[in-house]
Order: structure tokens, then C-alpha cells, then sequence
């Protein structure tokens, strides 16, 4: 998977590592501000009210 | 990095995942002729029919694992960090707004009983708990919803506001979001937990034995702390513990959590009694002794 992304990645070792790093940060942005905060409410230790 | 273990015919696994076949699709054509010329990583003779397939399939699996777990990573670093420094950002801007309201409109109704209804969401009070550090502050908003909660400590709709007779109930998360509640276990009989309004300052106490430590001495029979679970909804009753439309029997103060930590199995709860008055901010601007004193 990854030899494969680094693979169809264009360029030398310097652009490669380059294009590399902001899609790391782009997943990373995707998990942190969109996929979490959509998971999040439904998980256990969120439940802090009580209710019926 | 996923070229350096030598691989042999050992990962011949046939526990397969579908997914892996779309891997096999495009890489083994990219694969074979590099992997083949060198001769450490040729794969035994015996296996020559089906090894590149497998290690294909072999190692997107183990990068599939690597990446689920940098990824659960990733999540506990969220929670615990990312949305306490984002809770942090809401809680100052919510504080300088609260008192920026508070300072231009000062001539709200006086003193104790003067909240009409509060839009769900809008901060109205600044909770402070000294045993939790002296400057421990957070703003209250009301309403117990999951937007509000990210926000600070939620005030239950329909349960009396700061000062009033019957029961001041707040939730608050204990882990993530800023983590309010989150050693309120901490709590011991006797400890003051200060509300701040526009006007007044109010001091509850946590209900029991100051000197013992028993939360259970209260003569009303109201715990100081309790651990109730999740469906008790009769902790925020008016008279906690008591029906819910029970008459108030005082000002009581309840505040809400989950328990144990990163659970919702329980909830851990806290019950406090006001004391004496409200204390007019006009006369102690600078807040009861209490708010020093814990």
C-alpha cells in the first residue's frame, strides 16, 4: 500500500518526500476535524448526564 | 521500510481479507521483476507459484494494522489533548464575553432569584471549585446536550439556577473538552463550590462531615457523593433522591459525571447545600472568602 503511493508519487526523492508528508497532514487534518468529532458523541465516556 | 524483513514462504496465511485482492491487482505487475532480481529476497524454490501474491497480500495486511493503530493513536491524542485545547479556546472566549455582558448590563434584576428562562446554549454563571485549584473557573451554559457539553458544564433545562430553592444540577464530561469534572472524586465534605452570577456570589458546600470525611451525615439524608446509575434521574429532582416533583426541601447544588473514568457505566455524582446567602458582588468583588480559603 505504501510502496505503492510512493511509487505513483511523481517526481524525485525530494518532491516525493515532499507530496508525501502533506498528504500525511491531510489525513491527519481529515481525521482530526472531521472523522472524531463525528464518531466521538458516540462513544462511552461521553455519557455524562443522567437520563432515562 | 516494508522491503527490509526477508521473506520466506512462512505467510502463506489463508485467512485473506477481501480488500487484499484489490492490493494483488496492482502491484504485483510493479513487484516481481524488482523483488526477483535480488537474490535475498528470492522466495524459496518450493513456493515459486504463488509466493508474490502472498507477500503482497502479507504485507498490505500488516500496513492495514500499522495504520489502524497509528490511527487509534492519533484518537486518544485528540481526545485528550486536541479537544481540551479547543475547550480551552471556548472557555476563555465564553468568560470574556459572560463578563462583558455582566459589566454593561449590570442593572438585571438584583440578587438571588432573577433568572427568567435561559436560551439553551447561552453561558450564564461561572462555576469555581477551589479544591480543584484556585483558579479553577469554568462557565456554566445551559442546556445538557452534546453541543453544549464541548462547550463547559451544561446546566439541566428546568432545574432551579444558582441561588434559587430546589436543585442546581450541572453535567460536565470528566475526560475531553477541557475535562471539568474530571477529578471531581476530589470533592471531600465540607468543600465549597462557588457560583458565580451577574450579581452574586453563591457558596454551596458539599454535603457530610467535614471532620470525618463521611459524606453520609447530612440530616436531610442527601449524600454528599454518590454513585447512581446512568438512569437515576432522581439526583436532580428539586429535593435530590426524592421524586421528581417533590417540593424543594433548599438550595441544593448536584453536579454530574461519568464513573469510572472513560466509562459509562455510572455516573458519579455530587450533592451541595448553599450557604447562608447570596453574597451581593457589589460588597466582595472579589468573591467570597471561600473561593481563597479551599
Amino acid at each position: 500500500m505504501y510502496s505503492w503511493i510512493w511509487r505513483s508519487l511523481p517526481g524525485g526523492t525530494g518532491l516525493k518526500a515532499l507530496l508525501s508528508l502533506i498528504l500525511v497532514l491531510a489525513v491527519v487534518a481529515l481525521l482530526l476535524f472531521v472523522v472524531f468529532p463525528w464518531i466521538e458523541p458516540h462513544l462511552p465516556f461521553n455519557a455524562v448526564t443522567v437520563d432515562g | 521500510m516494508d522491503d527490509k524483513a526477508p521473506v520466506d514462504g512462512v505467510q502463506t496465511e489463508d485467512d485473506v481479507l477481501p480488500w487484499d485482492d484489490a492490493v494483488d491487482e496492482t502491484a504485483p505487475q510493479d513487484r516481481i521483476p524488482h523483488d526477483l532480481l535480488d537474490p535475498r529476497r528470492r522466495p524459496p524454490a518450493r513456493d515459486d507459484v504463488r509466493p508474490e501474491r502472498w507477500r503482497t497480500v502479507a504485507r498490505g495486511l500488516g500496513e492495514l494494522l500499522v495504520t489502524g493503530g497509528v490511527v487509534l493513536l492519533l484518537f486518544v491524542v485528540y481526545e485528550l489533548w486536541v479537544t481540551d485545547l479547543l475547550n480551552q479556546h471556548t472557555q476563555t472566549t465564553l468568560t470574556q464575553q459572560l463578563q462583558q455582558e455582566w459589566k454593561s448590563a449590570p442593572q438585571l434584576p438584583p440578587a438571588s432569584t432573577a433568572h427568567g428562562a435561559v436560551a439553551v446554549g447561552k453561558a450564564f454563571a461561572i462555576l469555581h471549585i477551589p479544591r480543584l485549584g484556585a483558579d479553577y473557573q469554568r462557565v456554566v451554559v445551559e442546556g445538557t446536550g452534546q453541543d453544549q457539553l464541548t462547550q463547559g458544564p451544561g446546566h439541566y433545562v428546568g432545574t432551579a439556577f444558582p441561588g434559587e430553592q430546589g436543585n442546581l444540577a450541572l453535567a460536565g464530561h470528566r475526560v475531553g473538552k477541557g475535562s471539568p469534572f474530571l477529578e471531581l472524586d476530589k470533592l471531600r465534605p465540607g468543600d465549597p463550590i462557588v457560583v458565580e452570577t451577574a450579581q452574586s456570589w453563591f457558596v454551596y458546600r458539599v454535603l457530610g462531615d467535614p471532620r470525618t470525611g463521611n459524606f453520609g451525615t447530612d440530616p436531610s439524608g442527601i449524600p454528599g457523593q454518590q454513585i447512581v446509575p446512568p438512569t437515576d434521574l432522581a439526583v436532580i429532582s428539586p429535593r435530590p433522591n426524592a421524586a421528581a416533583d417533590a417540593a424543594p426541601s433548599g438550595a441544593y447544588l448536584t453536579l454530574t459525571t461519568c464513573h469510572p473514568r472513560y466509562s459509562a457505566h455510572q455516573r458519579l455524582i455530587i450533592h451541595a447545600k448553599l450557604e447562608g446567602a447570596g453574597i451581593r458582588k457589589a460588597d466582595q468583588p472579589q468573591g467570597p472568602a471561600a473561593l481563597r480559603a479551599g
